[in-house]
């Protein structure tokens, strides 16, 4: 297997393998004991917090909330589909649904425009000091989310800002303009490690690959255009997944970016919706909220390998 | 399996990647036409505007972080003023008895302690799921492997409703015991498993009639030390920049991690503005041990994102 391939295939791959060896050889598990005590400790936690986690969302979300007058005891009893009739009604959600969408629209495709471009310029001859760049342009995403915001907040500050020039003429925490702040402190803080991914997948590419295009007289830019970005898809397609699932889940800067722009609201994003509901508290909506949203982001991210693959396989 | 990505491909065996070793002598290699003093000006100059807007930020803080409240707003941002560095920190690390420094270090038992909990578990799995056959392994295979696609933040709210039935919300575990779990750490340590440990190593190992637990401890945990480090690392920076499951879990001060600490002086800056230096000096603090821990292992983990990348 030389061809870069994404995940999907090789679980495919093995899953096609199994039923092809012969039968004698599949019948007797050989150190069974050895395979429960490999696999038994993950199993159990991930079973505990992912699997049961998962289903409690679903269970709680079914239920509501039934009250003996104002402050008489609640029970919950069983409501099948009524939370998720108040989700689908709720339009502060979809709001938010649609203001990451839109953020992700723009900030993605930006965000790894810019860490290919990077990754192709760190991989060409063109540049002196990679090393240097490499981990100045990664050192940001030793910056946990929440202080990456908090900073960028200082620095979007009209009295605190070394930028005063722009944050006086322009304010950048505004309702127009705060969402694209966010836009930038998100970009800052993963285009170098996107951009490492990338890189490490351009430095794995057999050099020879680009002789022959040497020979024809291809420049750097040719052979980035026609030879290394092809070669780069899946590292690009994972990229894109993880960034629109990080897209969706967007929660730390707009909830740390609440105190310094009154713009951003307690359900900016669909996380701190859920985060807002599940405070008030009604935790079966907060639950119907987080299915939808798990549902949504599972289903865009699965699509969009989906799609790409697909692309792909037709080139 | 391409052997080119395998988990020693930049450190130990280089003949995979001649293209590396050409690099790294200085002997010019073929390089067709050159390239013009344009493009390379042009590239550079990119880089370098880039440098600005990755580091700019992070001077700022430093330079931030050593100046006193007045002199905070009244001089040049991007320079430094009265020396005030020290004094600052001992200011932060005295306040309120010293909480900060109790935030550091619940931080770095979370993601210190729960990063390894989690790469053991997680290395054992994936090499079971690498060099055994049983029945179930392809299913268990793919259920962890969907598990990667579920956000943590969507587990962060269930996960509470589970801890609140059984009354562990707002203690240590319920920060703890789900940042074990590693789905991509299985799969990173099965790929890496099936590259670089070979079976003829296992069989040999059982005929000296070492069990297989044993063979694991001794033998293959050292031939994947690149990759468990890797997954180390995934783990103990995605715990460290966890937020959602400590807003959601923790009521108690006394167990905030730092960025959650951070995020709680930062939100109430408007009514006590002494906080301001503190939050400053704290961020940059903060930022120490991770890049720190990046430089001490940097080797392994940009290996580890182009095995992740490429399977």
């Amino acid at each position: 297997m030389t061809a870069p391939t994404t995940a999907q295939p090789r679980a495919r791959g093995g899953r096609a393998a199994g039923p092809a060896r012969p039968k004698d050889r599949r019948r007797r598990v050989q150190h069974p004991w050895a395979i429960v005590a490999f696999v038994a400790p993950f199993a159990v936690m991930f079973v505990l917090f992912y699997l049961v986690p998962i289903g409690v969302a679903v269970w709680q979300s079914m239920l509501v909330v039934e009250r003996e007058g104002t402050f008489g005891a609640a029970t919950e009893v069983f409501g099948g589909f009524q939370q998720y009739a108040i989700v689908f009604q709720n339009e502060a959600f979809w709001t938010s649904v649609a203001r990451v969408l839109i953020f992700g629209i723009v900030q993605v495709p930006v965000m790894l425009g810019l860490a290919l471009l990077f990754a192709l310029l760190l991989d060409s001859p063109l540049i002196r000091g990679k090393k240097f760049f490499r981990l100045a342009f990664f050192a940001p995403y030793a910056v946990p989310g929440v202080i990456a915001a908090i900073m960028w907040g200082f620095l979007y500050s009209p009295n605190l800002s070394p930028f005063e020039a722009l944050t006086s003429q322009v304010n950048l925490l505004s309702a127009d303009f705060v969402l694209w702040a966010i836009a930038n402190v998100v970009t800052w803080v993963f285009v170098g490690y996107n951009m490492l991914i990338i890189y490490s997948t351009l430095l794995a590419i057999p050099p020879d690959i680009y002789e022959a295009a040497r020979i024809d007289g291809a420049g750097q830019a040719r052979i980035a255009w026609s030879i290394k970005i092809p070669l780069v898809r899946p590292a690009l397609v994972l990229t894109a997944v993880l960034s629109i699932i990080g897209t969706l889940q967007l929660l730390a800067e707009p909830q740390t970016f609440r105190s310094f722009s009154s713009a951003v609201t307690s359900t900016y994003t669909p996380n701190m919706t859920i985060y807002a509901t599940s405070s008030i508290p009604n935790v079966s909506l907060a639950a119907a909220f987080s299915v939808v949203l798990a549902l949504a982001t599972f289903i865009l991210s699965f699509t969009f390998l989906r799609l790409t693959r697909r692309k792909g396989a037709q080139a | 399996m391409s052997t080119a990505t395998g988990p020693d491909a930049t450190s130990t065996s280089p003949a995979v990647n001649p293209r590396a070793l050409a690099r790294g002598g200085s002997a010019p290699t073929a390089r067709g036409p050159r390239e013009s003093i344009l493009s390379r000006t042009g590239a550079m100059l990119v880089m370098a505007i880039f440098t600005l807007y990755f580091l700019v930020p992070i001077w700022w803080l430093l330079v931030a972080s050593t100046k006193s409240r007045g002199d905070l707003f009244s001089t040049n941002p991007l320079w430094f003023a009265d020396f005030q560095l020290f004094q600052n920190i001992a200011g932060l690390f005295s306040y309120r008895d010293g909480v900060y420094l109790r935030w550091i270090l619940n931080s770095i038992l979370y993601a210190g302690f729960g990063a390894v909990v989690a790469t053991l578990l997680a290395g054992m799995c994936g090499y079971a799921l690498a060099k055994y056959r049983f029945p179930g392994r392809e299913t268990i295979f793919n259920v962890v492997l969907g598990g990667v696609l579920v956000p943590a933040t969507a587990l962060a709210l269930p996960l509470f409703l589970l801890f609140s039935r059984v009354q562990l919300t707002d203690t240590f575990w319920a920060v703890f015991l789900p940042s074990v779990v590693s789905p991509f750490g299985v799969y990173l340590a099965r790929v890496f498993a099936e590259a670089s440990v070979p079976d003829e190593l296992l069989e040999a190992s059982r005929l000296d009639g070492a069990g297989e637990l044993r063979t694991f401890f001794t033998v293959s945990i050292r031939l994947m030390f690149p990759a468990l480090i890797t997954v180390f690392l995934f783990q103990f920076v995605t715990i460290w920049n966890n937020f959602f499951l400590p807003l959601i879990m923790l009521r108690s001060e006394d167990l905030f991690p730092v960025t959650y600490g951070l995020y709680a002086w930062n939100s109430t800056i408007n009514q006590f503005p002494e906080l301001r230096t503190f939050v400053l000096v704290g961020s940059l603090l903060s930022i120490v041990p991770l890049i720190i821990t990046f430089l001490l292992l940097q080797r392994y983990w940009r290996t580890g994102l182009g095995t992740g990348a490429l399977k």
